[in-house]
């Protein structure tokens, strides 16, 4: 094989750019399990939801998903927050195995209505404002990756710095910490936990909104991301936003450069052999609290 | 009460020994088991419709149409017998499928039967035709195995996947002659389940027989969220053709991919599912044409083929809707079972069977592409074989065989920046 340097630069950033998609994806995941160590079985379908309600937007009111996004984002953020105070709130004190039937329960139940409420068909959204091809120093990309990699930048940013750098972030990360501590300290507790789940829906719903740009929409396209974003939460740290940040890039180059190097049958079998190396090496994750 | 059952038992007796000869003169109780009800049923419709046509047609003369058989009204060689078709439903479940062929051979006493659509099915109801020694005609199921069992009832209209894969050579092999041109780089690209899997098979062993040299062979999981390395892999190996099999997700995603990284091979061959799905040309829009994809049927062979174009008018007329792949190869199958027992000229299971070994249909008499149907020691009919198909102006057309064909086939594709 002929694998000369322009080709393998490809690949990486192709890598790159399905690995930011990853790190949003999981950026939510983990901040739900970081809160409240609840791991959310349904995490895929928020992402489904999101491309739903972008394709829906273009298909009856011809706005483009860029333009819904925002939108978007509040409304899983919203669907989320819900969620965590009809359902979640109930179990929060629960067996893990309670807790597990729970969000799984959920994903059933969202797939379930997506089949019935919207068909099993496959559906794309075929003229968005970006569509085509970026060439540069020979290397090509489809604009929409390239917008949707960008997107999930600056989605996971704001995201960090929320946590980061305001009061209300400061207060969910002491949440994190200890609960118990922080109700303490006078801390909405609810309100925090409701808040993690509000902004793990929309961080999903944004990657769905990103992605629906490129890729088919249907009522299971959840399931293609999910079981990649628990490997990159696991590789990144259980809780770490920086950590599932760092770990969908790295995932997202195992599995393309990897592929394309030792033959694309084994390119989920390397990123979970990364996952197992990281799990026996450094349990914790990457940039996870021991 | 005893004596009245021995009364009742003499009278049945009575009554059959009358009857039977006499019902046998003016019906033949052929069973038909189909998915009627359950997630498949829509399909099974358009298959009772088709079947209960065909024996329309039978039973009330196939004027002036160049069917399989010529009659007037029933079958000329049982003095005007009528085909009476006993319905039974499979639902999709091989297990309900034997119970089915069960009851409609021990208790509705049919003399054949016509079955059953999917492939697992046909599996197990064929298994029962065979212990009862009923004549059992298949005219859909696609599994190679099928007629790999060694069974004397069994009886296969349609070809089956190893023939379609092996028609994809012969396509390779005609396209160069008429293009005089030579394939010698191809590459494999197909999805991981046993569809894909057997497939790969098939081509390897076809390909090194026949000295086409495979440059990249990738098996990948159709559930992916990317196939980047997957096609630049391909990229890297630069083909000169694509032969490809994925279910819809996939073939959507990988044609994006192709557009994406400007893979521009000669031609890339579909291997029917996903790229066949009518969902596929409308979400790739003009990013499909050029497609070439293998297919049973298609609606615009009948420019080449007037008995088409007629039968298919009688069923639009009928049910509003045109013929497809399934309906027409169930349509066939009736006519062909149809025929053998007329020259059987006996409803006789044994008989019906020896007539089936001795078919010889043209092609010329069958609404298919095929060059005829004759079956082999199997069952299975020697003269079927698929059609390839490409995306022309955002419709599917046929181009191959060449005689067949409505269009002429555009070899090689542009490139994605020379594109309109």
């Amino acid at each position: 094989m002929n694998a000369s340097f322009d080709i393998l630069l490809q690949t990486l950033l192709s890598g790159v750019l399905i690995g930011l998609i990853y790190a949003l994806v999981a950026v939510g995941l983990t901040m739900i399990f970081g809160v409240m160590d609840i791991v959310n079985f349904a995490h895929g379908e928020f992402l489904m939801l999101g491309m739903y309600a972008s394709f829906w937007g273009f298909a009856l009111w011809a706005l483009d998903p860029m333009f819904t996004l925002p939108f978007t984002a509040l409304m899983l953020f919203g669907l989320g927050s819900a969620i965590y105070h009809v359902v979640i709130r109930r179990i929060i004190r629960a067996p893990m195995l309670s807790q597990i039937f729970t969000t799984f329960g959920l994903l059933i139940l969202f797939r379930g209505l997506a089949q019935f409420l919207w068909k099993p068909d496959f559906r794309t959204i075929d003229h968005s404002i970006v569509q085509g091809k970026v060439a540069f120093a020979g290397l090509q990309f489809g604009l929409p990756q390239l917008v949707a990699a960008a997107g999930a930048i600056v989605v996971t940013g704001i995201v960090w710095w929320f946590l980061q750098r305001t009061r209300l972030g400061a207060a969910l990360e002491a949440t994190a910490a200890d609960k118990d501590a922080a109700a303490l300290m006078g801390i909405d507790v609810q309100r925090m936990f409701a808040l993690a789940w509000g902004i793990g829906a929309a961080c999903a719903g944004v990657a769905g909104a990103l992605l629906s740009t490129f890729f088919p929409i249907f009522p299971e396209v959840g399931a293609n991301f999910i079981l990649i974003a628990f490997v990159t939460v696991a590789l990144g740290g259980f809780g770490s936003v920086a950590g599932a940040f760092w770990a969908g890039i790295i995932v997202g180059i195992v599995e393309v450069l990897g592929g394309f190097l030792l033959g694309p049958q084994y390119k989920l079998a390397l990123v979970l052999a990364l996952y197992l190396i990281v799990v026996l090496l450094r349990p914790q994750g990457l940039l996870g609290r021991a | 009460m005893k004596r009245l059952w021995k009364l009742f038992a003499l009278g049945a007796a009575l009554s059959l020994a009358i009857v039977r000869p006499a019902l046998a003169q003016e019906e033949i109780r052929i069973g038909v088991i189909y998915p009627l009800t359950g997630a498949a049923a829509s399909t099974g419709l358009e298959l009772k419709q088709a079947i209960e046509l065909a024996a329309d047609l039978i039973n009330n003369g196939t004027r002036g149409l160049n069917l399989p058989l010529t009659t007037t009204g029933g079958l000329p060689n049982l003095k005007g017998a009528k085909i009476k078709l006993i319905f039974g439903d499979h639902q999709g479940n091989p297990q309900t499928g034997a119970t089915e062929a069960e009851r409609l051979i021990s208790q509705e006493k049919v003399v054949a039967l016509v079955c059953c659509y999917f492939s697992n099915v046909t599996n197990t109801a064929s298994q029962v035709a065979e212990r009862n020694g009923i004549p059992f005609v298949n005219p859909e199921s696609s599994s190679a195995t099928l007629t790999q069992r060694g069974f004397k009832w069994f009886f296969r209209t349609t070809p089956h996947d190893d023939l379609f894969v092996t028609n994809f050579f012969e396509f390779l092999k005609d396209v160069e002659k008429k293009k005089n041109i030579s394939v010698k780089r191809i590459a494999l690209f197909n999805e991981n389940t046993l569809f894909g899997t057997e497939t790969t098979k098939i081509e390897e062993r076809l390909a090194g027989e026949q000295k086409y040299p495979i440059v990249e062979k990738i098996l990948y999981p159709a559930k992916s969220t990317q196939l980047t390395s997957e096609i630049q892999r391909i990229k890297a190996a630069s083909p000169d053709l694509i032969m490809q099999s994925s279910y819809l997700g996939d073939a959507i995603l990988s044609m994006k991919t192709y557009k994406e990284l400007g893979v521009s091979p000669d031609a890339l061959l579909a291997n029917d599912a996903g790229f066949n799905d009518s969902e596929f040309l409308k979400t790739t829009g003009k990013d499909a044409e050029y497609v070439l994809s293998r297919e049973v049927w298609a609606l615009d062979l009948a420019t080449r083929n007037p008995l088409i174009k007629q039968v298919n008018d009688i069923y639009f007329e009928r049910y509003k809707t045109n013929f497809n792949g399934n309906s027409a190869r169930t349509f066939t199958g009736l006519m062909t079972l149809a025929e053998a027992i007329n020259r059987a000229g006996s409803t006789k299971p044994e008989a019906i069977q020896k007539a089936l070994v001795e078919t010889d249909i043209p092609g010329s008499k069958l609404i298919m592409p095929w060059k005829g149907i004759k079956f082999d020691a199997s069952g299975q009919n020697t003269l079927g074989n698929g059609i390839i198909v490409q995306v022309q102006d955002g419709k599917y057309v046929t181009v191959w065989p060449f005689d067949l064909a409505s269009k002429d086939i555009i070899w090689p594709m542009p490139k994605w920046d020379q594109r309109k």
